[in-house]
């Protein structure tokens, strides 16, 4: 029962790896810069390989012959488990800037506790993706402050993609079933101690970039559920194409 | 904090300054000149040059110095400036024999 209840938790973090970065890969050869689009592109890299890592140890959990690849790119939209934020679609660079930041804010905290997880391999996957995310951490945190105190438009521009990705925040830190019984047994952190940290960095950069804390507002979740918008049936149409069209390709 | 004057028309990384890059492949060695990089000012463009310029591994330290601080030597100068040393055979250390397993000189 823990193996399937941890494999499911290892999907939580693969899926928010792997739809983030799939959905900044199409930054790709479309960036604001040329840097820009090198810096996108990592990032992307960066998270891909984490979805690779925690969705590999899901299916050596599940075991049933599965593989992460298998996980990836043949599970249907209900089975996905990402938070709603991270299938947000791109919009303008500010948008993508605002996703990042929140998104970066809660999982550097969520791989810093993730590291003391009385699960070695889940430990051991959060030691290597915390210093990857510390990075990208920086470059959203950077860019929403250059954003926010720039000029007009862009503030205008920043506070507005800030406004339209805060009601998927509230669901990072939704405590569920899963998250409850492996609290309990020191495989997941609390994500109401890792809320308050992620308030007070929010607080910090918000500040500095003299932009305006949105207020409370309804929060949308579900996407752990399976719950999702419908960009995520777009994404996967696109990210699992190959596989459908060709099964078992081969790169 | 962004670009001082702003133009509408142009694309963004024609308004950025340029920056020359400087990586260092390990420690003991000398920063080298690898490229150059577009960024609104130094922390960005520190970033821009990591993501360029060190993502297969190729240093463990960045520079980054405006590409306007500095300064070049005239190219019509140049055979007043270079062309003397041609003739000076005796200034290069052509006669001692390196060891083997020195590298890096």
């Amino acid at each position: 029962m823990s193996a399937e209840l941890k494999a499911i938790y290892a999907q939580y973090l693969g899926d928010n790896s792997l739809i983030l970065g799939q959905r900044l890969s199409e930054w790709c050869g479309h960036s604001p810069a040329l840097e820009l689009d090198m810096s996108l592109s990592n990032l992307s890299l960066d998270l891909i390989g984490q979805a690779q890592l925690f969705l590999g140890y899901s299916a050596q959990l599940l075991g049933q012959d599965l593989d992460e690849d298998k996980l990836a790119f043949l599970r249907d939209v209900m089975d996905f488990k990402n938070v709603l934020l991270v299938e947000q679609p791109n919009g303008d660079f500010a948008h993508t800037v605002a996703r990042q930041f929140f998104f970066s804010a809660f999982q550097s905290l969520e791989l810093e506790a993730l590291k003391s997880s009385t699960d070695s391999e889940l430990a051991a996957i959060a030691a290597k993706a915390s210093k990857e995310v510390a990075y990208h951490l920086r470059f959203a945190r950077d860019w929403t402050i250059r954003l926010g105190d720039g000029t007009e438009e862009s503030t205008r521009r920043m506070q507005t993609a800030i406004e339209d990705m805060w009601r998927f925040t509230d669901e990072l830190f939704h405590m569920d079933d899963t998250h409850q019984a492996l609290l309990a047994d020191g495989v997941a952190p609390d994500l109401n101690t890792i809320r308050a940290q992620w308030d007070a960095l929010v607080d910090e950069v918000l500040a500095e970039a003299k932009l305006t804390r949105p207020g409370p507002c309804r929060p949308i979740m579900g996407g752990r559920e399976g719950h999702h918008s419908e960009h995520l049936g777009h994404i996967l149409s696109e990210m699992q194409y190959l596989q459908r069209a060709y099964p078992g390709a081969q790169w | 904090m962004m670009s001082d004057t702003p133009k509408k028309a142009k694309a963004p990384s024609k308004e950025w300054p340029l920056w020359e890059v400087f990586v260092r492949s390990k420690s003991g060695l000398s920063h080298r000149h690898v490229g150059s990089v577009h960024a609104s000012d130094s922390a960005l463009a520190i970033e821009a040059a990591r993501d360029l310029y060190t993502r297969r591994q190729e240093g463990v330290s960045l520079w980054v110095v405006p590409s306007s601080s500095i300064v070049a030597s005239d190219p019509d100068e140049a055979g007043n400036l270079f062309e003397p040393a041609k003739d000076k055979i005796y200034r290069h250390p052509t006669f001692y024999s390196i060891p083997k397993h020195v590298k890096h000189i």
